[in-house]
């Protein structure tokens, strides 16, 4: 066997130093000073094969980082910028008064009927909260004690105004498919911390999300960077539980033998990426008593669960589409999750609410999807604080676009009652994770039509948080048929003021 | 490729808008005054000296201009650097005009008073003089010397050039090679000073040939019959059986169905499903089981709709290009999902054929590829006006040769019935005359009499119509009632009726392809960024192919190209780059590795080839299929069967793949091929050959996609909750792999998990993945826990009497070689501890058998013998492909 180890660290060495950019050298650097942790049966990265059995942590930090895990709260969908996070006294004062022609020429709509849309004022009543004095409408109070964390960016900006696209661009900086993800990108350069739970977790809430499993598609990386999916009900992870019959000494005792088995093969053959099978079952074994001990909530102080909303009652005004499949009590539960994933180690958390498409019953339904997601964020926010775990999460809260300021008078119906997808300007929050919280960036006009100052893209967003985590979003490439690829397409650029 | 999105600046300015629009609404009007600069400027004087390209104009290009219209960057479309491109202009038209250079544009742009628009924008500008002697270039007819012509080292690239094809070279191991391809691999390694490796073991060879080729491994009594083949060609005659295999078309048709994002649904938000996607993946089937030569295989895929009489499996064949997505989400706008499609199609068909990423160049010219931004819309312009379209496709060759030996039957049946009818009516003629006379009478007189009153009411229809004035057929329908109410027609009435009943219904399906837009062709342009709304108008794109490739002729000289003159260019005998892709491909199949290691990229920053030559023989022998001849003569063009074969019947091809300590430092990636590869079989064989050793697997050949068992939750994840998947039953819920219904924003989890393509986009080569989830799906996921039942049932009912026998014939249905002691005693062992554990557990013994127990075997025995038929379907060399 001693040859074989040879060539095991030595195709390892291989793989990186030939992988694209100078990741592969970062990665190199920490490898070699880790070599005496590592045994070979943890083989590493082959010849483009990558084992999850990977145990060592890569620290292929560009510069220091300040995150080191983030959860996503993505509000797919879109959520009303409007009536919660910036408001907008003039459009009120428009309420009812049509946009002059010149604006909407080049301008299009997802249903929006030109010729006849009128702007529509919110009914939201604003107040302004923490020593920085941020606007929140009426819907997040709970949210609103969180002010002084927040980095609210009023500024974003898209070119996607449908959902699927639109949430294609948010979640791989592209409207395109084949794309890794934020997570994949994150766990690709910086690998995880956890021995016993996959790198990069999605959990979701309510009915299915427009971009389906493409949300946490790991693109042209291997599919080991791919978004695990959390499931809500039955076995926290798919194939986790053994079939019946099979109690955990039966499933260790064939393990034990399928491991000497292959160890037999590895003998025989030389070949690396048994090793590399062998550390998979052996995560694998772990990760069906680690995921049910994550899951399990028993030993969360009932604070702390009654914090989160775990077990809360139904809104009694609850409707809508964000009011599937007990999105109430899922979402809290989620948030809960992602702070124990955070403490064991996951590097990414998607957790996704579709929910907020509002082309009508605004008020109705925006009040609904407000109180699910109020309560367990703040929440969230304030006990990853409690814990010193704020400062090296980042807690993002975003859409693929905003909604606009006209009413939306879709053919058929008459009642001005929602909003269409606007993507020229919108608002997401982050906080923690080196971020300078209790911030107002960015603003957009007197309706909230257009940007009117430090406009930012989603490249520019994807291009920070890669900041934050010590990546620098030139670097962090893939070549992948000819071209390196990164997160942040062809633009992007690091937004100075956002980092504490 | 660094750049800030001008779309922020596009806000920006709607933001100033904005205010202007509504200092306007409230009282104030603000008027803003967007004037373009204008020049007004005299231009300088032109040289008067006859200038000389070389001495006063190349450097003033080169200094000036090349850095951004040159061989790196074509800003605007445009580049300086040749002489043909110059003419040609850029996006928005031409920049010279030969002979006037007041009216040359290249003048005013670099002559320009707005420093806005003066070109070059950065750096020194040019001088009124240098001005001139552009000006007297122009002016004196705007020569470039042939001499002074720009070789573009990109031009140079290996790839672009036409095939070089050698000899096989000599070798000093003489006893090795088994035909060309062995001399190649063998010269190689012995410059290098290595050795081959010494062919695998029989049981390997076997295995590894079953599953390349038809993607199901061997049965016992098939290894026993090649182990024991002592004949020189037992061999080929394996290589031959399998070939021959209707297996080896799912097999190499999955391949095909990678690279052409097949699916059963739209995808996107909606994701509807596509109930007839699988007729076109059927006819991928059939065309590789059939070997249609490439180069039709090509042509029928592009363009067999426009292809003279084209049939309708060549209309069906254009699918090929309707596996693209689309978008039905609410709000869309259906003309940029079409050309959202139509940039998938000219960006598949640059990876699939040419091996080129094309997709760079729809938003730029390409940095380090020769593929300018104008050549991707000249590419695209021949997909623009190809439609998705509906037709009608027979279901089956088969079923349709079955419908017609039952429609014959049934056309004879029915006329024997009619004339038996025909002649007993004949003799009711006068009969039925009387009683039309007086029906007719009484219908109008006396409705209620009873001889009338219970007509229906298609026979008083026509008894309303004046008797001269009914048409034959209404007569004859007169007649059949009137022979109803007879004793001596009735049951022969009744006997036709009831006969063309069963009418066979014609097998066929309404199926979208592709078809060639005739009414209003649209005219394609350079869409600025890649964004539909942004056409640059200034200059229409004619269909062309790659500058750096041999040109595309058309067939009318007079039109326009279309996707027939593409499809033949790309299988024309001039263009070298589809056929060394597709070997290539042929090649990675059957070795993990290409000859060039990046399929997907051929251009100046992929991998070179590690054995040019070997590519371009491959090529030229796939083109002119000389080499499969062989004694029987028959040459097979672009045949890929026969490829396949020279490839299988190679020593390289049947090398072991063990590792060899002593080529870690000279190749450890082992590019020079001093042994074979190990490779993981696909997530449909994973699946495949699990069920096939367990006794369940069904062979049925295509038809519709079918529903294995999905864990819950699943289809739920898609949008809008719109999807149902309904478990097949029977056979087809133990189908291959390929045939299961794949939704694309919902695909099944046990073939996404091992490395299934999402469908979305083109796929040329699978990532391999080792994953934990891989692991938790074969031991745990309810398909292969079925399948460890069914495994350990098919065991116990094996002839032998002892467990020794019976764990080493379960092995060897596993990975076809027999156990090592070793290997027996660690299963006997495992087999022993379950069967103990389970004795004193009979609870979990009846749930881990469930129904399946029977009376005389001992629940801990089935149950012990699941637990290990578990183990071996989860044995890493039973996924593997040694």
């Amino acid at each position: 066997m001693q040859s074989f180890e040879r060539w095991i660290e030595h195709s390892r060495r291989d793989f990186l130093t030939s992988s694209a950019s100078g990741l592969g050298m970062a990665a190199l650097g920490s490898m070699l000073t880790a070599d005496g942790l590592l045994s070979p049966a943890v083989a590493g990265e082959t010849q483009g094969t990558i084992a999850t059995g990977d145990h060592f942590v890569r620290q292929m930090h560009h510069f220091a980082p300040k995150a080191k895990n983030c959860i996503f709260l993505f509000q797919a969908g879109a959520p009303s910028h409007l009536d919660l996070f910036d408001p907008k006294p003039k459009l009120n004062e428009l309420n009812g008064q049509p946009l002059p022609a010149e604006m909407l020429e080049k301008v299009r709509f997802a249903f929006i009927k030109k010729e006849s849309a009128v702007l529509l004022g919110s009914p939201r009543r604003w107040s302004r909260h923490g020593e920085c004095g941020m606007d929140f409408s009426d819907f997040l109070p709970h949210l609103a004690t969180c002010a002084d964390d927040l980095l609210m960016i009023r500024s974003l900006h898209s070119e996607q105004f449908n959902h699927h696209p639109g949430q294609l661009l948010l979640s791989c900086g592209r409207a395109t498919f084949g794309l890794p993800t934020m997570g994949s990108w994150l766990t690709y350069g910086l690998g995880t911390e956890s021995q016993n739970l996959p790198g990069y977790v999605v959990l979701t809430s309510g009915r299915g999300s427009s971009g389906g499993a493409s949300l946490w598609s790991s693109g042209f990386l291997p599919s080991h960077y791919a978004g695990v999916l959390f499931r809500n009900q039955g076995e926290p992870v798919l194939n986790l539980t053994n079939p019946a019959g099979i109690p955990v000494e039966v499933q260790r005792r064939g393990l034990d033998s399928l491991k000497a088995l292959n160890e037999n093969r590895l003998a025989a053959t030389g070949d690396p990426e048994i090793a590399s099978r062998i550390a998979s079952y052996e995560l694998a074994f772990r990760m069906q008593s680690a995921a049910p001990e994550l899951i399990d909530l028993s030993g969360e102080s009932a604070a702390t669960q009654e914090a989160y909303g775990i077990g809360r009652a139904q809104h009694p005004e609850a409707t809508g589409r964000g009011n599937v499949a007990e999105a109430h009590l899922t979402f809290s539960r989620n948030c809960l999750l992602a702070r124990r994933m955070v403490e064991r180690g996951v590097r990414f958390v998607n957790i996704i609410y579709e929910a907020w498409d509002q082309h009508s019953n605004l008020d109705g339904d925006l009040k609904y999807n407000s109180w699910v997601v109020d309560q367990p964020v703040a929440a969230l926010l304030k006990d990853l604080k409690q814990r010193g775990l704020l400062d090296s999460t980042l807690v993002v809260w975003g859409a693929e676009f905003g909604r606009t300021p006209l009413g939306e008078n879709r053919a058929g119906r008459d009642a001005n009652t929602g909003r269409d997808h606007h993507p020229f300007a919108f608002t997401l929050w982050m906080a923690g994770g080196g971020v300078k919280g209790g911030q107002v960036y960015g603003s957009s006009d007197e309706i909230g039509w257009g940007v009117a100052s430090d406009p930012v893209h989603i490249n520019d967003f994807h291009a920070t948080m890669l900041h934050l985590f010590g990546l620098d979003h030139l670097k962090l490439t893939h070549r992948f048929q000819g071209r390196d690829f990164r997160l942040t397409d062809v633009a992007g650029k690091v937004i100075d003021r956002w980092i504490a | 490729m660094h750049r800030n999105r001008a779309v922020a600046g596009d806000f920006m300015f709607r933001g100033r808008k904005m205010i202007q629009a509504f200092s306007k609404l409230v009282g104030s009007l603000l008027i803003l005054l967007w004037c373009s600069s204008s020049t007004g400027q005299e231009l300088p004087k032109a040289a008067e000296r006859a200038v000389d390209f070389a001495r006063d104009v190349r450097p003033l290009l080169e200094k000036h201009c090349w850095s951004c219209h040159g061989s790196e960057k074509q800003e605007s479309g445009l580049r300086l650097d040749r002489h043909a491109a110059l003419l040609e202009g850029g996006d928005s038209g031409k920049v010279v005009v030969p002979g006037n250079s007041q009216d040359s544009r290249l003048i005013h742009f670099v002559w320009a008073v707005d420093p806005d628009r003066v070109m070059p924008p950065e750096g020194d500008r040019l001088s009124a003089e240098s001005v001139g002697v552009l000006r007297a270039w122009i002016d004196q007819g705007c020569d470039w010397p042939e001499s002074e012509s720009e070789t573009d080292s990109r031009n140079n690239h290996w790839a672009y050039q036409p095939l070089n094809v050698s000899n096989p070279p000599e070798v000093r191991q003489t006893d090795w090679p088994v035909n060309g391809v062995d001399h190649f691999v063998l010269a190689e390694l012995e410059s290098r000073g290595l050795k081959p490796s010494p062919e695998a073991d029989r049981f390997t060879l076997i295995r590894r040939l079953s599953l390349d080729v038809t993607g199901l491994l061997p049965s016992v009594a098939e290894v026993d019959s090649f182990v024991s083949d002592v004949r020189p060609e037992a061999w080929e005659v394996q290589v031959d059986r399998l070939l021959a295999s209707p297996h080896f078309g799912e097999r190499w048709g999955r391949h095909w169905l990678d690279m052409a994002r097949y699916a059963d649904s739209d995808g996107y938000e909606k994701d509807n499903p596509r109930p007839d996607a699988w007729r076109w993946r059927d006819w991928v089937i059939d065309a590789i089981n059939s070997d249609m030569p490439f180069d039709q295989f090509t042509v029928e895929q592009l363009a067999g709709d426009l292809i003279p009489d084209a049939t309708p499996m060549q209309r069906l064949a254009t699918a090929f290009h309707r596996q693209t997505l689309t978008n039905t989400e609410g709000g869309t706008d259906q003309e940029q999902f079409r050309v959202e499609a139509c940039f998938d199609r000219t960006e598949t068909t640059g990876a699939v054929w040419l091996g080129l990423t094309v997709g760079c160049a729809r938003c730029h010219s390409h940095k380090y590829d020769a593929i300018s931004q104008r050549e991707y819309y000249q590419l695209f312009a021949v997909f623009n006006n190809g439609d998705e379209h509906t037709t009608v496709i027979p279901k089956s060759d088969q079923e349709i040769a079955e419908y017609q030996k039952e429609k014959a039957q049934f056309d004879s049946e029915l006329s024997a019935a009619e004339a038996e009818l025909k002649e007993q009516q004949l003799k009711l003629k006068s009969d039925f005359a009387d009683w039309e006379e007086k029906a007719g009478v009484l219908l109008t007189s006396a409705p209620s009499d009873p001889q009338v009153k219970d007509f229906p009411e298609a026979t008083r229809s026509i008894f309303a119509i004046a008797a001269d004035k009914r048409t034959m057929a209404q007569k004859q329908q007169l007649l059949d009632y009137f022979s109803l109410q007879q004793p001596a027609t009735k049951p022969l009435i009744e006997k036709r009726d009831a006969l063309k009943k069963k009418e066979p219904a014609k097998p066929e399906l309404s199926v979208r392809v592709i078809a060639q837009r005739t009414k209003d062709p649209r005219t394609t342009y350079v869409l600025r960024r890649g964004e539909f709304l942004e056409p640059l108008r200034e200059q229409e794109m004619v269909p062309a192919g790659l500058r750096v490739l041999p040109p595309m002729s058309r067939r009318n000289s007079d039109g326009m190209g279309d996707r027939l003159d593409l499809a033949r260019w790309l299988v024309s005998a001039e263009n070298p780059l589809p056929p060394r892709v597709t070997v290539n491909h042929f090649w990675r199949l059957l070795f993990g590795h290409g000859l060039v290691r990046t399929p997907s990229d051929f251009g100046v920053r992929g991998d070179r080839p590690t054995h040019p030559q070997l590519l371009d023989w491959l090529a030229a022998e796939f083109i002119s299929g000389n080499a499969s001849a062989g004694s029987a003569g028959a040459v097979r063009p672009w045949s890929r069967k026969a490829i396949l074969k020279t490839i299988l019947m190679s020593a390289t091809y049947r090398q072991s793949s063990r590792h060899r300590p002593e080529l870690l430092d000279e190749d450890p990636q082992n590019l020079f091929l001093a042994r074979q590869n190990r490779l993981r079989v696909e997530g449909e064989i994973v699946r495949d050959i699990s069920l096939d050793v367990a006794g369940l697997l069904s062979r049925k050949i295509g038809g519709p996609s079918v529903f294995p068992p999905l864990p819950p939750g699943i289809a739920e994840l898609s949008y809008a909750g719109n999807f149902k998947w309904n478990d097949s039953t029977g056979e087809d819920r133990y189908r291959r792999g390929l045939y299961t219904f794949f939704k694309r924003t919902a695909p099944h989890p046990n073939l996404t998990t091992f490395d299934c393509p999402d469908a979305n986009i083109t796929c040329v080569q699978r990532q391999v993945s080792n994953t934990p989830l891989q692991a938790l799906t074969s031991l745990n996921n309810d398909t292969f826990t079925e399948t460890a039942r069914a495994f350990a049932q098919r065991i116990i009912a094996l002839p032998r009497d002892n467990d020794e026998s019976r764990l080493s014939d379960a092995f060897r249905l596993c990975v076809s070689r027999p156990p090592s002691s070793v290997e027996l005693q660690e299963l006997l062992s495992l087999l022993k501890t379950s069967r103990e554990w389970y004795r004193t557990n009979p609870d979990q013994a009846q749930q881990l058998t469930g129904s399946e127990t029977s009376a005389d075997i001992p629940a801990e025995n089935s149950a012990a013998w699941v637990a290990t038929a578990r183990i071996l379907l989860n044995l890493d060399e039973f996924i593997t492909r040694e």
